[in-house]
């Protein structure tokens, strides 16, 4: 199973084990890894799984679509050029790893 | 300080749906030490229900994607799911109150949190329980309509609201004949304006669902061994159907609360810190009624996420005996097709719409106002409008009905000052 590794906004480190297919915020959320709300549960309608990929991974994981990048533009935390919704990204094996600050605000 | 001593029988949450989990969630979060049951009459945990209605009838997603939590998070958190246990009856007496579930256990406790949700309302027609006819609330009805769905030709749906709508997208995109029966005038009528209900007629028109608007349904007809082939309107004409879809609205499981004697309208009634007429008890989502957040004269209900988890930690709030969250600004969505709805605030009462931009093009935007306020938004794949208005109402500021329409400026460019006297919501963070 590939790994996630996501810095709460209080500092505290999770590492959890993500399912093939499943998104970042899914596997954070189910696990109770604090920070991520994702009020609509992945459906890219609420800006509140909004997550900071680390640098390393940013090619990995691709870019946000069209929509996703409006929804980026009035998250409540500063959108930063490493801002994604974390409901859409699908954990790949190659994605194993993946690193990412939680935003501070959602 | 939380909670109660450990010796407490704790509390018990009726209803591990959407609310129910937020409850626990919530409590444990605070503080709370007591033991937390939370009992659900179905065999799933608590699990999302919008996307059985949209991805997981379409068959992109499956049920594992549904969860809410991972079964460690239960026990992780000490929260004790008592699943397929329907609450039968509540014996709230104060010294040692105690619950009956239809399987004969016994479950004590000390603070007792209602979440029990809504039921789809029942089609009454002669022929409403042949085989094919299905509803659209739980795992167990979006698998079955799946499995339907497989081996259908054409589909009836009854009922023009989201789930609907969102189910007759679903069915298209597979392919199948679809027919929606309206019996008003026009779609999704009780929440939207006129522009947006005929925007949404014309768009899946020409995504190749039908519709009958105006049409009431009379029958339902079967062959000889109980499956359904007809659907008989009330102008006569009868539409070929080997499965129907009834979503004609839901109704607030309230049973239990009227057996404790709680004051209920179309749902149990609570205040705005979740207590229900007797204040020891409180309840969240579908299946209460609130007071609306504007007027609270007038007493609303709210069928979404965003209000049982929000209503949730309010409730969480009230029995930790702490000060309640902030209000927040009521927000839904719905998937119909590629047409993605976000709605911001709450319509109802307006006397006034500004169209944004134009619905031919499927990105638009409709803002309602109320004596010249902005009150909501209906965004269609237009998610900037969405979030501006969304945080204008947060922050109780305004967007002139008179510029709205002008899509050259940006919406949150053209917001007024916040006046702290109009905040829907109460320390929300701009
Ligand atoms: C198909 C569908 C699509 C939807 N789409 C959207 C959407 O896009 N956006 C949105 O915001 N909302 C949507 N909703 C609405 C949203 O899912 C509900 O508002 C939300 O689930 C309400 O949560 P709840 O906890 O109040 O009720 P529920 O989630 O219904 O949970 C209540 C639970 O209580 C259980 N229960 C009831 N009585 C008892 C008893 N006596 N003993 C034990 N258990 C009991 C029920 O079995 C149920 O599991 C949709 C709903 C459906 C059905
Ligand atoms: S969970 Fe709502 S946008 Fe990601």
């Amino acid at each position: 199973m590939p790994k996630i590794v996501l810095h709460a906004p209080n500092g505290a480190l999770f590492t959890v084990d993500a399912q093939i297919g499943a998104s970042v915020m899914e596997t954070a959320v189910k696990h109770g890894v604090p920070g991520i709300v994702a009020e609509c549960g992945g459906a890219l309608s609420c800006a509140t799984c909004h997550i900071y990929v680390a640098e390393a991974y940013i090619d990995l994981t691709g870019r946000a679509d069209d929509f996703e990048d409006e929804m980026l533009d009035d998250t409540v935390a500063d959108r930063k050029p490493n801002s994604r919704l974390s409901c859409q990204i699908r954990m790949t094996a190659a994605l194993d790893g993946l690193e990412a600050d939680i935003a501070p605000e959602q | 300080m939380h909670g109660s001593p450990t010796a407490s029988a704790g509390t018990l949450i009726v209803g591990a749906g959407q609310a129910g989990l937020q409850l626990a969630v919530s409590l444990r979060a605070g503080g709370y030490s007591a033991p937390i049951t939370l009992a659900g009459a179905e065999t799933d945990r608590p699990y999302q229900r919008p996307p059985l209605s949209k991805s997981f009838l379409a068959g992109t997603i499956d049920e594992d994607n549904l969860a809410l939590r991972a079964p460690g998070f239960y026990t992780d958190n000490d929260i004790d799911v008592v699943a397929a246990s329907r609450i039968v009856t509540l014996n709230p007496d104060s010294s040692g109150a105690s619950a009956l579930t239809n399987g004969g256990r016994v479950i004590r406790f000390e603070r007792l949190a209602l979440t029990t949700g809504s039921r789809p309302r029942r089609l009454t027609v002669p022929g409403a329980d042949l085989f094919g006819v299905c509803y659209l609330r739980s795992i167990d009805d979006a698998g079955r309509l799946r499995e339907l769905l497989n081996a259908a030709h054409s589909v009836v749906v009854i009922g023009g609201g989201f789930i609907g709508l969102e189910a007759a997208a679903a069915a298209r995109r597979r392919g199948l004949h679809v027919t929606v029966v309206e019996s008003s005038g026009r779609l999704l009528r009780r929440v939207v304006a006129p522009p947006i209900s005929e925007f949404y007629r014309q768009a899946h028109l020409k995504r190749g669902v039908r519709f009958r608007m105006g049409c009431g349904v009379t029958a339902v007809h079967g062959d000889d061994d109980g499956n359904v082939t007809t659907v008989e309107l009330s102008d006569g004409t009868r539409l070929a159907a080997d499965v129907v879809i009834v979503g004609i609205g839901v109704e607030p499981r309230i049973e239990l609360a009227r057996q404790l004697g709680l004051d209920c309208a179309r749902g149990i009634i609570v205040d705005d810190q979740a207590r229900t007429s007797n204040p020891s008890i409180v309840a969240a989502g579908d299946c209460t009624v609130q007071p609306h957040p504007r007027h609270p004269e007038t007493l609303i209900g709210l069928e979404s996420v965003q209000n049982a988890v929000d209503q949730a930690k309010v409730a969480a709030a009230t029995i930790l005996g702490v000060s309640r969250p902030p209000a927040v600004v009521p927000w839904f969505w719905s998937d119909q097709s590629d047409l993605k709805l976000q709605i911001a605030g709450l319509s109802t009462g307006y006397d006034e719409f500004v169209v944004r931009g134009d619905p031919a093009t499927e990105s638009f935007s409709v803002l309602y106002y109320r004596q010249s306020r902005l009150i909501a938004v209906d965004a269609v794949n237009q998610p900037h409008d969405f979030m501006a208005v969304k945080r204008a109402l947060a922050l109780g500021a305004s967007i002139p009905a008179t510029v709205a329409g002008d899509t050259r400026s940006a919406l949150k460019v053209l917001m007024g000052a916040p006046d702290p006297a109009e905040r829907l919501t109460v320390g929300v963070r701009p």
